[in-house]
């Protein structure tokens, strides 16, 4: 079992919203659309369901041309950021829902809700009404009800968007496991790297429309292959500067430079973008050979165990993550260091020349 | 700007409250520092917005007193409070144009024109919508409306105080960071007095100098994003903030020993006899992954790696361990033993935590 997008493309009002994509997700495995609100996530979900008939192209299912089919008559199920349940029928009524519209027997509906019910934790709940649970809950009845009829294809459009993030932390670690065990095909937006990573899967990145990157989701993660998807999967987003690279040196900011050393030194004179994410940014000095940036502390931020650095450096923004609490001043210049084994060096266009050293480790 | 005083405020939303239980807020004695940012952060149902909506007039507590410096409030109109409020979703006039929308509240009290003029483009640098000021809101993104939504609540300078609900919910993540960090500055600019509810730990602790933590209906603990991550005074704390949240272990302590089901540790503090329930809670942060024979044995299920470092999900006494792993560390089959960082190590009776005296 496979759904296939060939050549699909979508245009509303003159407007691209999907640019020519190509993509094949197989039976059994979680896939996950990442990127920023309006990138065409969404879009992407509608045509898969068939909600929408994309401008150009086809969608195959198991290699059979389903483009244009109603999605009444596809076996597919979508849940939304709203969780939408039936307010006046109990939990086990709003599970065995589309089973009663398929006309299944009440013996067979019965075995189908309990066994979801389940998988999903509302065995003890079957009897109540949505609004007498807890909001994830609720959600879980939704997904419950998405998963009971056996769709092959299950389309979550941000399930966990509207739910407290402790809940939002059971849920993420349930749900690759109720779709380990139904065998379907998963297919789950979100604009969280966070979330991406935690499900695991495979990972799709999406920026403006475009599929930048598609992968394995960790490694897509330590490995994006240009400076979109290094963007999009990043929280808070990966850290850019201009360089340029003359002889022997690296220069930077207001003619700052360093000594070309090892992924370094095998580039071509040229300007480049550096990318470094903000965790590998430090306060100390660790690596004789780290870069030194006095950069602008505009805010910092405390979590309790770590603190946010928010920097300007020359034109570019940064926010440096280093573990402890520090009390530093605002407004004032501040040193880091950065280790060049965790530089990533993009070409001006943004496709990857090398990767970091410590992620090719991996 | 003023101080703003909780006397035994409690409130229910029923009519003839008969035990704790149908309190949707209790008993509660507080006072609002003038010119601190305040988070409220809990799970739903936990009684924050009951109490924001208290602050700022639109529900009457049905007990106890509000006071805003000396003023008794508990009965004034919203209206009347001089406060400013951003709701989660973003309220702006469409019609109007950026700069419209964050002269309104200026204009309405009959503002200078001159000031007008001066603290809207204050304003507009620091949110950074200068290039749009003349743009009818009408057609903006979610995130740039409330971004003018966020302006706007900060546009006056003589507010009482500025209440946030959820502000943040409906921005993207990279979205949020710059307006977490524009709130920030301009906090650090203007003092003025701040209370954010929020459900996001991330967001409560990095915008407050004080959280406060609630929980059915009860504040929990009032501390500094230090403190709460450091000295939860309540497990329910240790869960909620951090992810994942503190480990709780039984264990039975007497002086300075903790026993874990046979595995013995010296704590740092020395504590009198503890009767009721006795719990050690230590953070996945202070937990370290060692070799088999170094410490207590654990069995890890799964190994997840999310971004900056790796979580492992284990199980020690049929409970559940979570332990936090730096990204550069490789876990091999023989590290199924953990340690843990003494001094990080918190004592709970019957949830709540004891401290003991320091062993000098």
């Amino acid at each position: 079992m496979s759904l296939q997008l060939e050549n699909v493309s979508m245009k509303v009002d003159g407007q691209m919203h999907i640019y020519n994509t190509n993509l094949t997700l197989q039976k059994g495995t979680m896939n996950v659309l990442l990127g920023r609100t309006s990138s065409g996530k969404t879009t992407l979900m509608r045509i898969m369901a068939g909600l929408d008939v994309p401008t150009t192209g086809k969608i195959l299912w198991d290699g059979v041309d389903v483009t244009g089919m109603r999605v009444q008559d596809r076996k597919i199920a979508m849940v939304y950021q709203q969780f939408i349940n039936y307010p006046s029928m109990s939990v086990y009524d709003n599970i065995a829902a589309p089973l009663r519209l398929m006309n299944k027997d009440e013996l067979e509906i019965d075995e189908a809700v309990k066994k979801t019910a389940g998988l999903m934790r509302l065995t003890n709940m079957l009897d109540r009404k949505p609004q007498e649970l807890s909001g994830g809950q609720q959600q879980r009845c939704a997904l419950a009800r998405s998963l009971v009829k056996g769709s092959g294809l299950v389309l979550l459009d941000e399930p966990l968007a509207n739910l407290d993030y402790k809940l939002r932390e059971e849920l993420r670690a349930e749900i690759p496991k109720m779709f380990e065990e139904s065998g379907a095909i998963f297919v789950y937006a979100t604009t969280e790297p966070e979330e991406a990573l935690l499900l695991g899967g495979n990972v799709t990145t999406l920026w403006e429309g475009k599929i930048t990157q598609v992968g394995k989701t960790a490694e897509v993660y330590h490995n994006p292959n240009n400076a979109t998807t290094a963007k999009v999967f990043s929280n808070p987003a990966m850290n850019f500067l201009e360089i340029k690279k003359e002889g022997d040196f690296i220069y930077y900011g207001k003619n700052e430079k360093t000594p070309a050393t090892h992924a370094l030194a095998k580039l071509k004179n040229g300007r480049y973008k550096a990318g470094f994410r903000p965790n590998h940014l430090e306060l100390k000095k660790h690596k004789e050979n780290a870069i030194k940036f006095t950069a602008h502390l505009d805010v910092t931020e405390i979590t309790g165990s770590e603190t946010f650095l928010h920097m300007s450096y020359d034109s570019e923004t940064w926010i440096g993550l280093v573990h402890g609490v520090h009390d530093l001043e605002y407004d004032s210049d501040l040193s880091v260091y950065l280790d060049s084994s965790h530089i990533f060096i993009f070409a001006q266009d943004g496709d990857l020349l090398h990767t970091a050293s410590y992620a090719e480790k991996r | 700007m003023a101080k703003i005083t909780l006397s035994n405020l409690a409130h229910s939303y029923i009519s003839n409250p008969k035990s704790e239980k149908d309190y949707a807020l209790r008993r509660l004695n507080h006072e609002w520092e003038d010119g601190a940012a305040y988070a409220l952060l809990g799970p739903s149902g936990c009684g924050k917005s009951t109490l924001l909506n208290i602050i700022s007039g639109i529900l009457t507590p049905s007990e106890g007193r509000i006071l805003f410096d000396e003023d008794d409030v508990t009965f004034a109109d919203t209206a009347d409070r001089n406060i400013a409020q951003v709701f989660q979703f973003p309220v702006v006039y469409d019609t109007m144009t950026v700069r419209q929308n964050l002269e309104f509240p200026l204009k309405n009290r009959g503002a200078d024109p001159k000031y007008i003029q001066q603290r809207v483009a204050s304003i507009a640098r620091s949110i950074q919508v200068e290039d749009i000021l003349d743009k009818k809101a009408q057609g903006l993104t979610a995130d740039a409306k409330q971004k003018i939504s966020l302006g706007r609540g900060m546009v006056r300078e003589d507010v009482n105080a500025i209440l946030f609900d959820e502000p943040l919910t409906v921005i993207d993540p990279h979205m949020k960071w710059e307006l977490r960090t524009q709130l920030k500055a301009l906090h650090k600019e203007l003092k003025h007095t701040m209370i954010f509810v929020t459900h996001d730990q991330t967001e409560a602790l990095t915008f407050a100098d004080k959280v406060v933590v609630m929980n059915e209906g009860n504040v929990v603990q009032i501390g500094t994003p230090e403190e709460l991550f450091e000295k939860p005074a309540h497990t329910f704390v240790g869960y909620f903030i951090g992810s994942p949240g503190m480990n709780v272990f039984d264990a039975e302590v007497t002086g300075n020993i903790a026993n874990l089901q046979g595995n013995k540790m010296e704590l740092k503090q020395t504590h009198k006899k503890l009767s009721g329930k006795t719990e050690l809670g230590v953070r996945p942060e202070f937990i370290t992954l060692c070799e088999e024979g170094m410490g207590i044995k654990i069995d890890i299920v799964r190994v997840e790696d999310v971004a900056h470092h790796k979580i492992v999900r284990a199980i020690y006494n049929n409970k559940d361990v979570n332990i936090i792993v730096p990204e550069d560390v490789i876990i091999t089959p023989t590290m199924n033993n953990m340690t843990f960082d003494m001094s990080r190590v918190n004592v709970y009776v019957n949830s709540w935590l004891v401290e003991g005296e320091e062993i000098s």
